[in-house]
């Protein structure tokens, strides 16, 4: 009997049972009529194939194995980063439980959200009624200060218009006439998750900032000294943004930061659930129109707002995710000249700690070849971490990267003597990077959970930076910005190398004369 | 502590008007229909379902896509499944599930993989037909072992008057008769995953059974030939309930769908009888197969030992005496297993109360399980039952339980909150939420990454689970220790 008592047996064990193998075999040889086992290994070897890479590389049509989401999901992040915010996506209802569920996979934290549920009738009538009477439900059922609308791609195919629909509701008294319902058309036809991050913060802004949809009047900017900061989206946003606070107070600036999630997805288990915590002011995001400057720590999430803002007269500073030695120095030497405040000591000492770190390292990491995948920015961070630290990024891949973003990270590579034999991917998924670790090998992958398909597919260790991360934990809790952050990412990398080179020399008297103590 | 059973009715009655209080007026009317006490001896639970969610309320519910692509079709391991549309609803769902399966991922099966047409913009205005017919030639090349292929319609599918009835027929045509199945599964229809449920067995019947070569896999026919529906293999839950109706001397000839292939499907039919988990997701196609080929189906439930030893007996009942025997047998073997389950864990459960919230079979199906090991269901909901699901579980549940139907978040955290049961068993949307609350919970849709459940080997896992999630010292923890 496979199963005890005693000892309870899980999945992973309980299915090797002999029991259990015996069913399986049963099963393949006289129901499924699948292929013969030779077939599917000449087929598998020629997936491995450059003849199979060519013809995988012609693909226009079908993706395979994204490395990216839609739109609302990143309107959904902006709406949890403003203070007692609630996010309304106008459109079908599968589509939230969807955007719920993929946050709470990743940030083991629950993610409030509603839908207006759209149906049938919605769609041959169109969606108003479902926001007359939604806006009402929400606003007596949760009582947030303000409700952020985004859309889903029904939504966006029929035709609804929000700026519309929200003033009929409030006509209709569905919440008062000055209650703050800034919203964004968010189609998920268009873009990534990162393009509904721009629109929803843009569609805040501009409530904020231009009369409140007609309601109020536009706000004047009067210049002050404060500093804007914008994250983007950011899987890390919980230890990231913790992070960056800490570098703007150890600066001495004041800061602003437009979207601040941290705290909503990091509260404690303490016998309350808290559905709103932390996040962005409405105040602080009208006052943010007076700031001297806007940061914006990952510019392909935030195009669309960095250019509103700078047409606000701000200066907009638009940095590509900056991570490590060089990224961090980039970031506070800008910070440094918006404000004219010096780097402290404190800080110079951190970036010393980091470089130390990584003289006691690089040796190991020297000349190790890696492929990455994942958003746009992150990428553009990562390839100069890689570069600072002498490795060579092979293979960098974006499915949500456009031909512009892949001419910046050449750029990167041709500054430096290692980016040679580097080679960038713009609009490419996972099985195009499948294709590319099986025909040109790298030493580590670098990117989300799914990367772990590859791993198991070709062989390549998988170190796991990225969004979304399901199968770990915690990993969003630490920084990867900051030259904390550059620690982590250091010590990640550090020990999926050592792993990997730990289980390559533990076969007692074959290879364990190189499984040393010391490394 | 304990209530008693007209204490516990009038408390309940109190609770649902309590949450009632907070919506406004014409949104309290609606939501009251699908709140209620259940009383013994009514045939049902008497609450509303199957109708809309109301817009702006947190409905946990998902979609018609949902339903299909990932629940009915999903699982098929060798076929290749393409989202059709944007690229979000494939990206959210995949390889969420947990549907074990055995193969080659990327050769000879799918399952884990995203296989989308990530639609855009021109694809919206110019019809999505064209690169549909693109999707298909190159799933053949890149893909050559796949089996057949779905068409998983997301929203915007049938609102942009694409064919893709047409595009699957011609293309079908082209690779010499190839099952392609367009599946009409926008996410937008029926009010919930229910209709997606519906709409993946009609196609089934419409694309797979009546297109189906006669002489495509040789089969030869048994007396003892079953086949398993609505069993999605969660954590390989398929596995430990098929290697039961194998020791019964039956023979398995399909899973639906869990670990299922296209072969499997197309010979259902040749089935004596079909054992039915998951009636709400898969009684249409059971209902079809009585009607037009003449096989019987019977429910069954496979989670706890007093409901796998009826179900047994249940299925048992329509074979021979040689297959009754044989299930007696079964049940004698494992006696000592469950037994010793028992014995550890029910010291440990005895007496603590469970509120549920799921989709399926399992707001009832559960709850032998929880009773076998002495705990009480106190609570229960569907996420998108119909009227036949409340019937069946007046069968299950117990005088005054708390009946919500469609609970969005308002309500069920107010339930849990004043009801304070020891266990919550819910989704992943909800599973933070309550273990902020300080109450233990556990995932019933994902088995929280454990699993399998069903079967003997199954119950263990489930007891142990069960245990270690209320038992857990780290709700001693959660509360404060500096309060004066």
């Amino acid at each position: 009997m496979p199963q005890n008592a005693e000892k309870v047996i899980d999945h992973e064990m309980l299915f090797r049972q002999p029991e259990y193998t015996e069913l399986f075999e049963n099963k393949k040889a006289n129901f499924e009529f699948g292929h013969p086992a030779d077939k599917v290994a000449e087929i598998r070897d020629w997936t491995k194939s450059w003849d199979y890479r060519e013809k995988n590389f012609k693909r226009e049509a079908l993706t395979v194995n994204p490395a990216k989401a839609c739109q609302p999901l990143g309107a959904v992040f902006v709406a949890n980063g403003f203070s007692k915010t609630l996010s309304f996506v106008h459109g079908s209802q599968g589509c939230v439980a969807y955007y719920r569920s993929h946050f709470s996979r990743h940030f083991k934290e629950p993610t409030s959200c509603v839908s207006s549920s759209m149906t049938e009738d919605a769609a041959v009538f169109g969606g108003l009624n479902n926001m007359v009477d939604g806006l009402a439900n929400s606003l007596s059922l949760y009582k947030p200060e303000m409700i952020a609308v985004s859309t889903t791609c029904m939504a966006e195919v029929i035709g609804d218009d929000l700026d519309a629909f929200i003033k009929t509701a409030k006509q209709k008294g569905s919440v008062p006439a000055e209650y703050d319902v800034p919203f964004a058309h968010t189609p998920a036809f268009v873009g990534s998750h990162i393009t509904g991050y721009d629109n929803a913060l843009k569609g805040i802004l501009q409530h904020f900032w231009d009369g409140k949809a007609g309601t109020a009047p536009k706000l004047e900017r009067a210049p002050n000294e404060t500093v804007n900061f914008i994250g983007g989206f950011d899987g890390y946003v919980v230890g990231n943004m913790k992070e960056i606070k800490r570098l703007f107070s150890m600066m001495g600036v004041e800061a602003t930061v437009l979207c601040d999630p941290s705290d909503a997805w990091d509260t404690p288990t303490d016998g309350q659930f808290r559905m709103y915590e932390g996040g962005t002011t409405k105040e602080q995001a009208a006052a943010a129109l007076n700031a001297k400057a806007t940061i914006v720590y990952q510019g392909y999430s935030a195009e669309k707002t960095a250019k509103y803002i700078a047409e606000k007269g701000q200066e907009v500073v638009t940095l590509n995710s900056p991570i490590g030695v060089t990224g961090t120095d980039k970031f506070l030497k800008e910070l440094s000249r918006i404000t004219g405040k010096p780097v402290p000591d404190a800080l110079k000492l951190e970036r010393g700690r980091l470089v130390d770190a990584i003289t006691d390292s690089q040796a190991h990491l020297h000349g190790k070849k890696f492929a990455l995948y994942g958003d746009p920015d992150m990428m553009l961070g990562l390839t100069q971490f890689l570069l600072d630290l002498g490795c060579e990024p092979t293979h960098i891949l974006a499915t949500n990267g456009d031909d512009k973003w892949a001419a910046k990270v050449q750029a990167l590579l041709d500054a430096s003597p290692v980016g040679r034999d580097c080679h960038v991917y713009p609009k490419r998924d996972l099985w195009h990077m499948r294709s590319l670790l099986n025909t040109e090998p790298v030493d580590f992958l670098i990117g989300n959970t799914y990367g772990k398909y590859l791993e198991r597919d070709t062989g390549t260790p998988l170190i796991r930076i990225g969004f979304p991360i399901f199968d770990r934990h915690h990993y969003h809790r630490l920084p990867i910005w900051g030259y904390q952050g550059g620690l982590h990412v250091l010590m990640q990398i550090l020990d999926e190398y050592f792993e990997a080179l730990d289980a390559n020399t533990n076969v007692a008297s074959k290879t364990d004369y190189s499984f040393d103590i010391i490394r | 502590m304990s209530l008693t059973v007209e204490e516990t009715k009038a408390r309940n009655q109190e609770l649902i008007a309590e949450v009632l209080e907070a919506y406004p007026e014409k949104t309290a009317k609606k939501r009251a229909k699908h709140l209620a006490v259940h009383e013994e001896g009514k045939p049902d639970c008497n609450v509303k379902s199957n109708i809309k969610s109301l817009p702006g309320v947190m409905t946990i519910r998902g979609c018609a896509y949902a339903g299909s692509k990932g629940v009915v079709w999903g699982p098929i391991k060798d076929m290749v499944h393409i989202s059709h549309g944007p690229v979000g609803c494939g990206q959210y769902s995949w390889a969420a599930r947990r549907n074990y399966y055995i193969g080659t991922t990327g050769v000879d099966s799918f399952v884990t993989m995203q296989f989308t047409s990530d639609f855009q913009e021109k694809d919206i205005v110019f019809g999505g037909d064209k690169k549909l017919e693109k999707i298909m030639d190159e799933i053949q090349e890149l893909f050559p072992l796949n089996k057949g292929i779905t068409v998983q319609s997301e929203c915007p599918i049938g609102l942009i008057g694409d064919d893709i009835e047409a595009v699957s027929k011609k293309k079908s045509k082209e690779y010499g008769g190839k099952t392609i199945v367009p599946v009409r599964c926008e996410g937008f229809r029926g009010v919930s995953q229910s209709l997606g449920h519906h709409i993946a067995n009609d196609a089934v019947r419409d694309f797979v059974f009546d297109k189906t070569d006669p002489d495509k896999n040789k089969f030869e026919s048994s007396p003892y030939d079953v086949a398993i529906i609505g069993d999605y293999n969660i954590g390989g839950d398929a596995w430990s309930s098929r290697i039961l109706l194998e020791e019964m001397g039956l023979r398995v000839i399909a899973q639906w769908s869990g670990d299922g292939t296209l072969a499997e499907l197309e010979n259902t039919p040749k089935a004596k009888l079909n054992v039915l988990h998951c009636y709400r997701s898969m009684n249409y196609i059971s209902r079809h197969m009585e009607e037009k080929y003449g096989v019987p189906w019977v429910e069954y439930n496979f989670f706890g030992p007093s409901k796998i030893e009826a179900s047994l007996r249940e299925i048992a009942s329509h074979f021979d005496d040689k297959i009754k025997e044989n299930t007696e047998k079964v049940i004698a073997k494992y006696r000592a297993l469950t037994e010793a389950v028992i014995a550890k864990y029910k010291p440990r459960l005895e007496g603590k109360t469970v509120m549920l919230f799921v989709g399926g079979l399992r707001p009832r199906h559960v709850i032998g399980a929880y009773e076998d090991l002495g705990m009480n269901v106190v609570g229960t909901g569907y996420e998108f039952g119909h009227g036949d699901d409340y019937q069946r579980t007046t069968h299950y549940v117990n005088d005054g339980t708390l009946i919500y139907d469609d609970v969005n978040s308002h309500e069920f955290e107010h339930f849990v909150d004043k009801i304070k049961p020891d266990l919550v068993g819910s989704g992943i949307k909800e599973k933070y939420v309550f273990q902020k609350m300080g109450v233990p919970f556990r995932q019933m849709h994902s088995w929280d990454y454990s699993g399998p459940y069903h079967g003997y080997d199954g119950f263990a896992i489930f007891a142990r689970d069960m245990d270690m999630a209320i038992n857990s010292p780290v709700w001693g923890l959660a509360k404060d220790p500096f309060a004066a």
